[in-house]
């Protein structure tokens, strides 16, 4: 606990040095408590989403690289059985699209895999759920976590349509090679919570997601209240489709087919 | 009062004694999940909520239950109950006692359980759950406690008790609906998502809870001087033979609507649950054992020349209690987790240290049911009421021989 308090700490203070870089350099607090003056690197949304090209990302190997980028920069470990934790991974057509499939596809579209990840709902049953407001929703429209205060009761996994959440079991570091941790940002502890986060970190210093950046083009990531954003721009010239649509959760990520 | 819960005989210390010694025992396996974390459980990614979950939603329905005995003493005046309310409610604490405890074994960070109440977030069910959960636990506490203690100094009840027991009444609705409503708001779980599942949780509550219920209450006339009125038992079963009879034609909506729908999501999980799927069969005898419990259960108590032979009672409630139990204690959960949310079955099955755990927890609700159920048998012992004449009546009966008692 005392580790992951010091990389906690590590982490607030690094991000606090980002948040002030550049401003006054001093922390802001208006009536509300508004924490601190943002960066001026900072991205805005008011609805961060991803938009995934089924097309071009559709293999294992092709997946690998972008949950390997992810998971070394979230220090995720790498739990080897069905108690394991995923901020992204692979899965085929059928398992991430269960309504879709019909008997006669193209063999080309059927056998795609593809990359899951939170699908930061604007709907989000796992805010809805959780008793300690631990997940909560942005005014960005990231699904977020604070792990300090998740209780571990697991209500947000059963409530997510998507399995997108994954439950520390046991303690994650035993399985995160310690020599190689991203000292810049938290590790977990035993009992809580944890799933993808849009990168929030990096959208705070001007950075996109990891996995967009490693995607070589075929994640593309922007705000959905922006015409020109690079998520518009590719709703508006392809096929897309969403995961579970008759939820009604509205998924933020997109898929092009 | 709580004095006489330390004197008893040697058999009640035995008793005492072994329960104690079950939940330290188990206790160890408590303390090494708290060192090791839930991972020496069998949940995992997908079936996210096991075994301990799955006793907290049944033993909900023992909570409600003691509501079988005090709704119809109270709204109906049926006064052969008079003598049985106290055990009802007392009951009902011993089962909020064991639910709480498996909530508590369940969560990652216990210590941190106070968040709950700290962040109060309406807008989780879980807030309300607990909610009900303990306001259920004080006004039992209080109703139950309160009407016996006046009993013993032969004092009419105080005339703010019955407020609380009517709110008490309505109260035990509440906790099984809203322990339904854990389940039934979820996007995606399909056996899950349904507007009958509080009902169909209801159903299943009023037959097994009242069933366990009795079982209790006959090994304690065995081991005191109780007795429960004949006519108490009658009634008290057919309550429980309709109320299976519900909950099996809940059960069959369920299956209609799945299969002439014809839709895929919704007959899944029965037909993993009934013939497995994927090639996972985990659950396919268990679930054919329910159905055929359920139906015996049924054929030993419709009949009322079955129903109201007091030799075979005990086994016809046995039968119904463990079909009950599998159908909710046990296929509810992994059958609402399975297909997960990607169509794939992952198999569940509850390792040693869970059940050991879980053990610990009934071990603890059995201590608090015996130690009330000792005082409340003690009491009605003082007061010479319901208890057994040398025919096998209760004294509460208005049979021949309970007069030829009285007269002697
Ligand atoms: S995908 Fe699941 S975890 Fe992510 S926001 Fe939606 S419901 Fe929550
Ligand atoms: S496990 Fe944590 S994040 Fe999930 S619902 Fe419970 S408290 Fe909230």
């Amino acid at each position: 606990m005392n580790q992951s308090r010091r990389h906690f700490l590590k982490f607030a203070g690094l991000t606090a040095v980002g948040l002030c870089a550049g401003a006054s350099g001093v922390l802001a607090s208006s009536g509300g408590g508004s924490p601190v003056k943002p960066n001026k690197e900072t991205l805005h949304a008011t609805q961060w989403a991803m938009v995934i090209d089924t097309r071009k990302l559709n293999t294992d190997e092709a997946i690998a690289p972008l949950a390997a980028a992810c998971h070394a920069l979230h220090n995720v470990p790498d739990v080897p059985n069905k108690q394991n934790v995923k901020w992204l991974w692979s899965a085929s057509m059928e398992e991430a699209f269960p309504d879709f499939p019909n008997k006669y596809q193209s063999p080309e579209v059927e056998h795609r895999r593809v990359m899951l990840l939170c699908n930061h709902c604007e709907n989000p049953p796992c805010v809805r759920v959780c008793p300690t407001k631990a997940t909560f929703k942005r005014p960005d429209g990231i699904v977020t976590m604070d792990y300090h205060r998740c209780i571990g009761c697991r209500y947000c996994m059963a409530g997510c349509p998507f399995g997108a959440r994954s439950f520390n079991f046991g303690e994650p570091r035993e399985h995160l090679d310690l020599t190689k941790l991203n000292k810049e940002y938290p590790t977990r502890m035993r009992g809580v919570v944890e799933k993808c986060t849009f990168c929030v970190e990096r959208l705070e210093v001007g950075k996109l997601p990891a996995c967009v950046e490693a995607s070589n083009g075929a994640v593309h990531f922007g705000d959905l209240s922006d015409e020109n954003s690079p998520a518009r721009k590719a709703l508006r010239e392809n096929y897309t489709i969403r995961r579970k649509p008759s939820l009604g959760t509205e998924p933020s990520v997109y898929y092009i087919i | 009062m709580l004095e006489r819960a330390l004197k008893g005989s040697p058999r009640y210390y035995g008793w005492l004694a072994l329960l104690l010694v079950i939940i330290a025992g188990c206790g160890t396996a408590y303390i090494y999940q708290l060192v090791n974390g839930l991972k020496i459980t069998g949940m995992s990614r997908d079936v996210s909520w096991g075994f301990y979950i799955a006793q907290f939603t049944y033993l909900v329905g023992l909570a409600a239950s003691g509501v079988m005995i005090v709704l119809p003493y109270y709204f109906h005046h049926y006064k052969k109950f008079k003598h049985m309310v106290i055990f009802g409610e007392f009951m009902a604490i011993g089962a909020v006692v064991m639910c709480l405890g498996f909530i508590v074994v369940d969560i990652g960070q216990p210590q941190r359980m106070l968040n709950v109440l700290l962040h109060p977030t309406p807008n989780s069910i879980l807030f309300w759950d607990m909610v009900v959960l303990n306001g259920y636990l004080l006004l039992n506490i209080v109703a139950g406690w309160v009407s016996l203690e006046t009993d013993r100094l032969r004092l009419p009840h105080p005339s703010w008790l019955k407020p609380v027991v009517y709110v008490s009444i309505i109260w035990a609705f509440s906790i099984h609906t809203v322990t339904a409503f854990l389940y039934q708001g979820l996007p995606g779980r399909h056996y899950w998502l349904t507007a009958i599942l509080a009902a169909r949780f209801l159903a299943s509550a009023f037959c097994s809870g009242p069933a366990i219920l009795m079982l209790v209450m006959l090994i304690t006339e065995r081991v005191t001087t109780f007795k429960m009125p004949k006519d108490g038992i009658k009634t008290l079963a057919k309550i429980i033979t309709y109320a299976m009879c519900v909950n099996i034609f809940f059960f069959l909506l369920e299956v209609f609507t799945a299969f002439y729908s014809n839709i895929p999501g919704h007959m899944h999980s029965i037909a993993y649950l009934f013939v497995g799927a994927h090639g996972h069969t985990e659950l396919v005898p268990w679930m054919w054992t329910f159905a055929i419990l359920a139906v015996a259960s049924l054929a030993l108590l419709v009949p009322p020349q079955l129903r109201d032979n007091h030799k075979l009672l005990p086994f016809s409630l046995a039968i119904l209690v463990v079909a009950t139990w599998i159908d909710k204690g046990l296929g509810l959960l992994i059958g609402g987790f399975n297909p997960n949310p990607f169509e794939q079955i992952s198999p569940y099955w509850p390792t040693g240290p869970e059940l050991m755990v879980s053990l610990m927890v009934y071990a603890t609700g059995a201590l608090v049911v015996t130690i009330l159920f000792k005082i409340a048998t003690d009491v009605k012992a003082e007061m010479g009421v319901a208890q057994k004449l040398p025919c096998g009546c209760s004294s509460e009966d208005g049979c021949k021989c309970a007069g030829e008692a009285e007269a002697a």
